[in-house]
């Protein structure tokens, strides 16, 4: 229990940080960063209160690819000497206090609801799936994706389809000057435009341009 | 600091980091990017709320939602960063405070 307490109390330290470190960091790459920190702690939480595959899944996930995906974008479009500047400039800062007030407001909300808030008796009886801790957290969660949640998986394989098209066709560029396969003037060339029947006479040859 | 953490702590946890990335949607005004990024935050406290609550009332659909969650996040953060690259190429620049076409 007192490890527990300790690596909590370790790792939510780190990930609030980090948290506030990504958006007061002055440059860009230094924010991909500390997001990498924050995913990286948040998922050994994970670990440790016993969802092991959604940690693991958010280390691969977001670690590896979508703060990767940040980093790329953020060296490809060369914003890393802008300078964050969301305390000082001068003209226009009358949002500050009022997100500052905005936020304030609804941290106080969550903090209210989380210090009154009760189980409702008997919820515990009524739950749908229970976790059993004989079962490892991999084949609990793969017993009832692939059976009860099938459509919903599917559904979220259509939409990492989608968005994977959509950033395509999004990104795509026609660049003039080069040169690429025509697969329609490829396909509908016929016989006679390609080949030509001649008939030599013997030891004459052929004349092709003609 | 209680030496016996519950479900309390990590829900105190996920409104912080919630905060923390609605302070940063509201008060950035350097680049779209680092929005983005308090989005990434906010799709995670929301992630830790899920976790907490199906580990502690021992039920799994929490987890299972998460992971819905987490492809979702992952298809738009993908599109953004896209929608961000067409934006840069044809304007330039992705700084908030010259991002004023709709003037809204």
């Amino acid at each position: 229990m007192l490890a527990h307490a300790i690596f909590f109390y370790i790792f939510s330290f780190i990930a609030i940080f980090s948290a506030v470190m990504v958006t007061v960091s002055k440059n860009t790459v230094h924010s991909v960063f500390f997001l990498i920190l924050d995913f990286i702690s948040i998922s050994f939480l994970f670990i440790m209160i016993g969802a092991e595959f959604l940690g693991m899944i958010m280390l691969i996930v977001y670690v590896g690819a979508v703060a990767i995906l940040f980093l790329f974008v953020v060296m490809m479009l060369n914003v890393a000497q802008q300078k964050n500047e969301w305390f000082t400039s001068g003209t226009r800062s009358t949002h500050i206090p009022i997100g500052l007030l905005i936020s304030l407001i609804i941290f106080s909300e969550l903090i209210i609801v989380i210090g009154g808030w009760k189980y409702k008796p008997g919820l515990t009886d009524s739950i749908s799936i229970k976790i059993d801790a004989n079962i490892t957290n991999t084949k609990l969660l793969g017993n009832v994706i692939y059976t009860d949640y099938i459509h919903l998986f599917q559904l979220s394989g259509m939409i990492l389809l989608v968005a994977m098209i959509g950033a395509i066709v999004l990104t795509f560029r026609e660049r003039s000057g080069v040169k690429k396969q025509s697969y329609f003037k490829q396909i509908s060339r016929e016989k006679k435009e390609g080949v030509e029947l001649a008939e030599p006479e013997s030891n004459k040859g052929v004349k092709i341009d003609t | 600091m209680t030496l016996s953490i519950g479900l309390g702590h990590y829900l105190t946890l996920a409104a912080i980091i919630f905060i923390i990335g609605i302070v940063g949607i509201f008060l950035n005004r350097k680049n779209i990017i680092v929005i983005l990024m308090s989005i990434e935050l906010i799709l995670l406290a929301v992630n830790i709320n899920l976790v907490s609550f199906s580990i502690y009332i021992n039920d799994l659909s929490g987890q299972i939602f998460t992971l819905f969650i987490l492809t979702v996040a992952a298809a738009e953060a993908a599109i953004g960063l896209a929608i961000i690259v067409v934006y840069y190429r044809n304007s330039g620049t992705i700084r908030v405070e010259e991002i004023h076409e709709l003037k809204g």
